[in-house]
């Protein structure tokens, strides 16, 4: 293992007799294939008091994506504690001190796999040092477990914290002349945790953003244009001000928001009525009657994006984003041509805890309580927007219920750190879901007008796709056509270079409503739309789908780029790094745990296979579904999974790959936002709907292959694209019908 | 205007509009924040309470409609998390993010406490009201039948209910 040798530790004095240990380093480049390692920089992670208390710090934003586990249990690892002895302490937002305190992309496993691992094999070692200086003895012959060093020739033991007054005093040790631990020794890693927080969330302890109370506290609820960008001409305020426990009602000017591509336009125009308590508030809003100037985007609807999507699949394509070989020549000479086009919704995240967040402005101040994926640029937007210096705004991290990328957008951050500031007390502001329901960063829709070529032999030979997204094209053909938010295709989305005849090209028409990452953004639909017509593609060449798959990952292409190194973030496929030999392992392992081809199933039960390489993780499901008509009953899903050589926390590791295997089942069964006059449509859960416990699969069966080739890699996204295909390939080999457009519903579906 | 309430045991008045739901004077009158808000229609359970025993959605019941019916709250469920259901979702490490988790164990406590020995049919038809956008409910039926199997292997301790509802302040 290389480890960038201008790291270094740092050790210091704390409290009566302890020791606190910082890992401080500059900047450690990516280490090969496994991912970017950058060590925060600096931060203490380590406390050990004298009476051997051992506090371990999670840097990281959890939101249910289990990092306060993971992280900790790297470091604990390392060090030689026990887990249950140890207590995890939440960090704040420090860029000073840290780096990478997000949650997005699953990044958190490869960005923190070895520097947290590295923390605490340099705590043991200084343990190591100081209990071998007191008995005069080599370091050598010291060996440690359970937070104890013990010097087994002379049978002494002495704990962590009766060394740790002697630690303070040692000099650090260099990180090059750290051992990390043989992972045969592992006795954290690999072994399930349960969540730090679950005694607190069974017993209804107030941990969650919402749940943040302070003395004084005021209440706000903030009304905005359901048109993008739509400002108050007038309104009943001064009745509003009138109403039960509300203390201030105001209106918020923002400047016109003019991008054609919108981004994040941040605190957008609106009222704030701020209250005793939240229903006070709430109610006194139901009274607020407004006059909004809409602006330019309130002639904006559904009907009309998709009546020019299908305009534009009818002309020349605006834009080529990628050409491999002649793919005209090839649909030519193909054996058999395919043709089908695919299309998929706007949707939203509604994470079940409304958006909603605490600020205290005092003294010049801020102090904000947060449930922020991204909280280092919402602190950036709250000091652009309040005029109060970053360095003065001071961010705590509070659980938050649920994420799936709404919260790596800070709006109703900004919004309370603007409120607060106004009337100087401490605000809880909170969204109703009708709010959150009208104001998402939505995933965004789509259209894919797909055509493959087949040679006599069954190979593809052939591949196009006209993708119909949202921005903007510039005239300049040397300007790159600017997407909006998470509605790109890369360049080498797969099959690209699988392919020898490839053809990537796009349209793009404005949008005016916002647009932002879903849990495994881009992929959440693209898998469903590449991994179907590959179906369609093995039926036309003859071939079992599982067959035809390993076929087309085995058609000879090496990558020319190196692995997107555990990032993955952008654009869900960066498919330069998707490993055939990784991907056809699990579409084989998936295949053997399926008895795939080997079953015979009852007439209307179908099996369906997908893959999906994302965020560094490759993924193959398999479904098994009954079509009864148009309901639909999802009997099992088996999961395979490679995301490298350790499962850190196995329990948690399940949970969420059945998660996201649920998640793409609400999406693709009854989720879309629609737009009608500019604004959406939906207000609500029974208008965009989940997945409830009886419509769930009975049995989601996870597998993991542990490639000790690679190190580990997240798991928070790429588990879900592959299920959408998988059930819809399913749902295809039970009936004959092919459902290419999402939600299913309305092909009219439902759960059985 | 005034009402009295009987929450985990304890009786308790509250100065509040007629139409203000149950769930907003435990949260933010009675400071209870374990119930929680999700969507304010009934479409989510989260914010699931006993209300003489039966599960309720409190976003929906106005304080009025309450009367003298005892109030129980996931603070009200045990004194420290000894409740067979807050075992079970404990032992199987159940929620990712949590949010829903107080509702689904109000709703699976209110199912036991009829029905010993549920079936996945019985959990299903008791639990459908909640929702949980994390996905966990795989782990949520599961737990459903560890603490059935645990409410039967118990002696006969039984719960007590919460002498003090009061959490801990967050800050």
């Amino acid at each position: 293992m290389r480890i960038d040798r201008r790291s270094f530790l740092r050790v210091s004095a704390f409290g009566g007799g302890g020791v606190l240990l910082g890992l401080y380093a500059p900047n450690v480049k990516a280490q090969g294939r496994g991912g970017p390692q950058v060590l925060p920089d600096p931060h203490a992670f380590i406390r050990v008091a004298a009476d051997g208390t051992v506090t371990i710090v999670a840097k990281n934003p959890e939101l249910g994506q289990g990092v306060k586990n993971m992280l900790p249990m790297l470091i604990a690892e390392e060090l030689d504690v026990d887990w249950k002895s140890i207590k995890i302490e939440q960090a704040d937002l420090d860029t000073t001190k840290y780096t990478g305190q997000s949650a997005g992309g699953s990044t958190a496993t490869p960005m923190n796999w070895t520097p947290m691992r590295q923390v605490g094999a340099a705590g043991r070692s200084l343990f190591v040092t100081a209990a071998a200086q007191t008995w005069s003895v080599p370091e050598s012959e010291c060996a440690t477990a359970s937070g104890h060093v013990r010097h087994a020739a002379s049978n002494r033991s002495l704990g962590y914290g009766e060394l740790a007054a002697k630690v303070a005093t040692l000099p650090a040790p260099s990180l090059d002349s750290l051992k990390l631990k043989d992972p045969k020794d592992y006795k954290i890693i690999g072994h399930s945790t349960t969540g730090v927080e679950v005694h607190s969330i069974v017993t209804g302890k107030p941990i969650f953003a919402i749940d943040v109370r302070m003395p004084g506290m005021l209440c706000a609820v903030y009304e905005k244009c359901g048109v993008l960008g739509g400002k108050v001409v007038s309104s009943n305020i001064e009745e509003i001000k009138k109403m039960p426990g509300v203390r201030h009602a105001f209106v918020v000017e923002r400047p016109d928001i003019t991008n054609v591509v919108v981004g994040d336009p941040g605190l957008e125009s609106g009222i704030a009525i701020v209250a005793d308590n939240w229903w006070l508030a709430q109610s006194a809003r139901k009274k607020l009657q407004v006059t909004w100037n809409e602006g330019p985007r309130a002639n904006q609807s559904s009907e009309d994006f998709a009546k020019r999507a299908d305009e534009m699949s009818k002309m020349p394509p605006q834009r080529t984003i990628r050409q491999d070989g002649d793919p005209d020549a090839a649909f030519q000479s193909a054996a058999k041509v395919v043709e089908a086009a695919y299309s998929y919704p706007f949707i939203a995240h509604a994470p079940l805890e409304p958006q909603g967040a605490t600020a205290h402005y005092k003294d010049g101040k801020l102090e904000i309580w947060t449930n922020s994926q991204q909280p280092a640029s919402g602190r950036r937007q709250v000091s652009q927007t309040t005029g109060v210096a970053e360095t003065d705004i001071t961010l705590h991290f509070v659980r938050g219920g649920g994420g799936f990328g709404r919260r790596l957008t800070n709006d109703y951050m900004i919004e309370a750190a603007y409120i607060a500031k106004e009337v100087g007390v401490p605000v809880k502001l909170l969204w109703s879901r009708e709010d959150d329901m009208a104001h998402d960063y939505y995933r965004p829709g789509g259209f894919q007008y797909l055509k493959g070529g087949v040679d006599a032999s069954g190979k593809v030979v052939a591949w196009r796709n006209h993708f119909i997204s949202y921005g903007e094209v510039p005239a300049a053909a040397a300007e790159p056509p600017r997407f909006v938010s998470s509605g790109a295709m890369n360049a080498t989305e797969f099959p690209q270079r699988f392919v020898p005849n490839y053809a990537l090209h796009t349209s793009l028409q404005p949008l005016g409503i916002r647009t932002g990452a879903l849990r495994a953004p881009s992929s959440n639909a693209f898998a469903f739309v590449i991994q179907q017509f590959i179906d369609e593609l093995a039926h036309a060449a003859g071939k079992d789908p599982v067959q035809f798959r390993l076929e087309l990952l085995s058609s000879g292409m090496v990558p020319t780029e190196p692995a997107p190194a555990g990032r993955g973030g952008r654009g869900g496929g960066a498919p330069p790094g998707l490993n055939p030999d990784r991907m056809k392992a699990v579409v084989r392992l998936v295949a053997e745990k399926s008895n795939w081809g080997k079953r015979t199933l009852p007439k209307g039960t179908g099996m369906g296979v997908a893959f999906h390489f994302s965020h560094s993780g490759h993924f193959a499901h398999v479904a098994e579904v009954r079509v009864d008509g148009n309901k639909i009953k999802v009997n099992k899903i088996w999961v395979a999974a490679d995301v490298g050589s350790h499962i850190i926390n196995p329990a948690a590791a399940e949970n969420i790959c059945q998660g996201g295997v649920i998640d793409g089942l609400s999406e693709m069964m009854g989720q879309e936002i629609t737009v009608e006059k500019g604004r959406v449509v939906q207000t609500n859960y029974n208008q965009h709907t989940m997945v409830r416990l009886a419509q769930a699969p009975p049995e989601i069966q996870v597998d993991f292959l542990l490639n000790q080739d690679f190190t580990p890699t997240g798991l928070g996204e790429p588990a879900l694209p592959p299920a959408l295909p998988a059930v819809a390939n399913a749902i295809f080999a039970a009936s004959g019908k092919r459902v290419r457009t999402l939600p299913l519903s309305k092909s009219g579906y439902s759960w059985a | 205007m005034p009402y009295k309430l009987n929450v985990n045991g304890r009786s308790t008045t509250v100065d509040v509009p007629a139409d203000m739901p149950l769930l907003w004077a435990i949260r933010d009158v009675l400071n209870l924040h374990g119930t929680k808000f999700g969507c304010g229609i009934g479409q989510c359970g989260a914010c699931t309470v006993h209300l003489n025993g039966q599960p309720v959605r409190s976003c929906l019941t106005p304080v009025s409609a309450v009367g003298n019916q005892p109030i129980t709250t996931i603070e009200g469920l045990s004194a420290d998390g000894t409740h067979p259901a807050q075992v079970a979702w404990l032992e199987l490490d159940v929620p990712q993010c949590g949010y829903c988790q107080a509702g689904q164990i109000m709703s699976a406590a209110a199912l036991l406490a009829k029905n010993a020995k549920p079936t996945d049919k019985d959990i299903d038809s008791a639990m459908n009201g909640n929702l949980c956008r994390c996905g966990t409910y795989l782990r949520i039926r599961q737990a459903v039948h560890k603490a059935a199997q645990l409410a039967s292997t118990a002696s006969t301790k039984k719960p007590t209910s919460a002498p003090d509802g009061q959490p801990r302040q967050n800050q």
